[in-house]
């Protein structure tokens, strides 16, 4: 299995109709994603307020992976309390890189429909740039890439 | 009376056998998630026929030691082999005398090695350095790290909307200030075969030095660098059927000689105390430390495997091959192709409508399609189009019409997912 159970019609379609597509006006936190290995770029505004995202949006260029993994994560992160938000990203960077055991309790859902890059080195990166700028986002670091080493948010190093 | 049998499909030149070509490569047996491999990443790197294996074997298991040192036998035989593997290479693009064919790690490094050996000691502040818009990053970096240390210029020559150097833009170019030009002989993201002649004769006219980067020309026509007359050319084995980590840079023996090296150490030295250091003569002077002495041999008998199949032959037939696969694509609606230079080896970069492709790849791989996708290390090309990123099929001489169809109905199937 790889490719197969990649693109899925869950991750086709929200390449096709993305939710939460767009730039808030009126966002306190926001960080530009960046993944020099491809040129993509993803741009990500969000509301916190009192440690609660009330509202998230995200825009940029980027393949189908990205694109469906970022609609999907500001689906599932929006209302949603910072810490919670944090969960995720963690155990999501923990899912695209083979290390999540799917069997064990976990918080990501729907979201196990992108296990499959973990059979894909070079497209990990794909879909693990949104989480990486929503973690930038979180902690108001402006820009993310994942490319930068002293971002304590580097979450694959693997140079392809 | 039987009428003639019209064939649309071109005539292979005689002599040329695909199945036998095919059969000397192993890897092109294998198979990818139960699919052949069809392999369309040779711009990147092309593959290793057996007689080349055969022949690093062959140096590895009989003939291994350091060269140029010892007094014993196997020093001595790998000495000559590694001279030999000079000297095929020097006939290979017909350079005068082998003393001017340094092996270096590859094509970066060679462009490096000039950068660091001319550039360095030759060019001043304000001086200024023509690049084209076609140049891989390769020919690009090492000419602005010098023009930052040296506060230098770098001037840029166009391309049209086909991929094609504006060359009356080029001889715009010159001035009292220009000092160097660095010119890609075929673009690797396009496939564009630059004029190179004319603008070689143009930039000798003004007195300055012509490096061409021969990357991705080599495995694919026949090279003269004195019928050229180019000052500096390189290129890399491995995009010739060879191994990695090889490559060598053509440079006149004048201007070798007034160069200082790039790299000190073992082999390039006359003599060292440690008051002073005399260089050794060249090649020598640029080869500091151990060489890639298996991989140099490797080198010489891909050499051998080019020539006797014939670069004439090859690229006689890799034509062909990129009529048709141009036609193929063009067949198919929402299919662009990105370079389309009256003058192109068989590489064919190509965008789909509404379709990264990163995704175009990955789907492709599924096929055992391998592509290259991404900006091919030639981002100001990518600029140029105005595309982030384009998928390249570039051919070999190996490859076959029905790896064309299997890439065409890949590409079907990739829309189709996409529908």
């Amino acid at each position: 299995m790889h490719t197969n159970s990649l693109y899925q019609e869950v991750i086709l379609d929200h390449n096709r109709k993305p939710r939460n597509y767009g730039k808030l006006d009126h966002a306190n936190h926001h960080a530009m994603g960046h993944n020099p290995l491809c040129g993509d770029r993803l741009d990500i505004t969000l509301q916190l307020e009192n440690d609660q995202i009330t509202d998230i949006a995200f825009q940029g260029e980027s393949c189908a992976i990205c694109k469906a993994s970022a609609s999907m994560m500001t689906a599932a992160v929006k209302g949603k309390s910072r810490i919670d938000a944090e969960t995720l990203i963690h155990e999501f960077r923990e899912l695209a890189t083979g290390k999540l055991d799917i069997n064990n309790p976990h918080h990501l859902g729907r979201l196990t429909i992108f296990s499959g890059v973990r059979d894909l080195p070079t497209r990990v990166k794909c879909a693990i740039l949104p989480w990486h700028t929503l973690h930038a986002a979180l902690n108001s670091i402006t820009d993310a890439s994942t490319e930068t080493n002293h971002d304590s948010a580097q979450a694959v190093s693997s140079k392809s | 009376m039987n009428s003639a049998k019209v064939s649309l499909k071109p005539e292979i030149s005689s002599g040329f056998d695909l199945e036998k070509i095919r059969a000397d490569f192993p890897i092109l047996k294998l198979k990818i998630d139960g699919k052949p491999l069809v392999y369309l990443d040779n711009a990147a790197s092309s593959q290793m026929p057996q007689q080349v294996i055969d022949r690093l074997v062959r140096y590895q298991t009989t003939q291994h030691a350091n060269i140029n040192r010892a007094v014993h036998y196997l020093s001595e035989v790998a000495t000559m082999e590694y001279h030999n593997a000079r000297c095929k290479l020097q006939q290979f693009i017909n350079a005068r005398e082998d003393r001017e064919v340094i092996f270096t790690s590859g094509t970066t490094d060679s462009i490096n090695l000039v950068m660091h050996g001319y550039g360095r000691k030759f060019i001043k502040a304000g001086d200024e350095i023509i690049l084209t818009t076609l140049e891989h990053h390769s020919n690009i970096v090492p000419w602005q790290m010098l023009a930052n240390e040296k506060d230098a210029k770098i001037r840029v020559v166009p391309i049209n909307d086909k991929g094609e150097l504006e060359v009356d833009e080029y001889e715009k170019l010159f001035n009292e200030h220009t000092k160097f030009v660095g010119l890609i002989h075929v673009s690797n993201a396009l496939g564009t075969i630059n004029p190179i002649k004319r603008m070689i004769d143009f930039a000798h006219q003004h007195g300055v030095p012509v490096l061409i980067d021969g990357a991705q020309a080599a495995p694919h026509m026949n090279i003269d660098v004195q019928a050229l007359d180019c000052d500096f050319y390189a290129f890399s084995a491995h995009k010739l059927c060879g191994p990695t980590g090889v490559g060598i840079l053509f440079g006149k023996a004048a201007l070798l000689e007034s160069m200082q090296p790039f790299k000190g150490g073992g082999d390039m030295i006359a003599s060292v105390t440690f008051e002073e250091t005399l260089y050794n003569t060249i090649p020598h002077k640029f080869e500091a430390g151990t060489p890639p002495i298996a991989a140099a041999i490797g080198f010489g008998a891909a050499i051998d495997y080019l020539t006797t199949i014939g670069i004439a032959r090859i690229a006689a037939y890799e034509s062909s091959l990129l009529n048709y696969a141009t036609e193929c694509l063009n067949n198919i609606p929402g299919v662009k192709i990105i370079g389309t230079a009256a003058e192109k080896t068989a590489v064919i970069s190509f965008t789909i409508d509404g379709i990264h492709p990163h995704d175009i790849g990955t789907i492709l791989n599924q096929d055992g399609i391998a592509v290259r996708t991404g900006h091919h290390c030639a981002q100001p090309v990518m600029q140029r189009f105005n595309v982030p990123a384009t998928s390249r099929a570039s051919f070999a001489f190996y490859n076959k019409e029905t790896e064309v169809d299997a890439l065409a109905a890949g590409i079907k199937n990739v829309q189709k997912v996409f529908l």
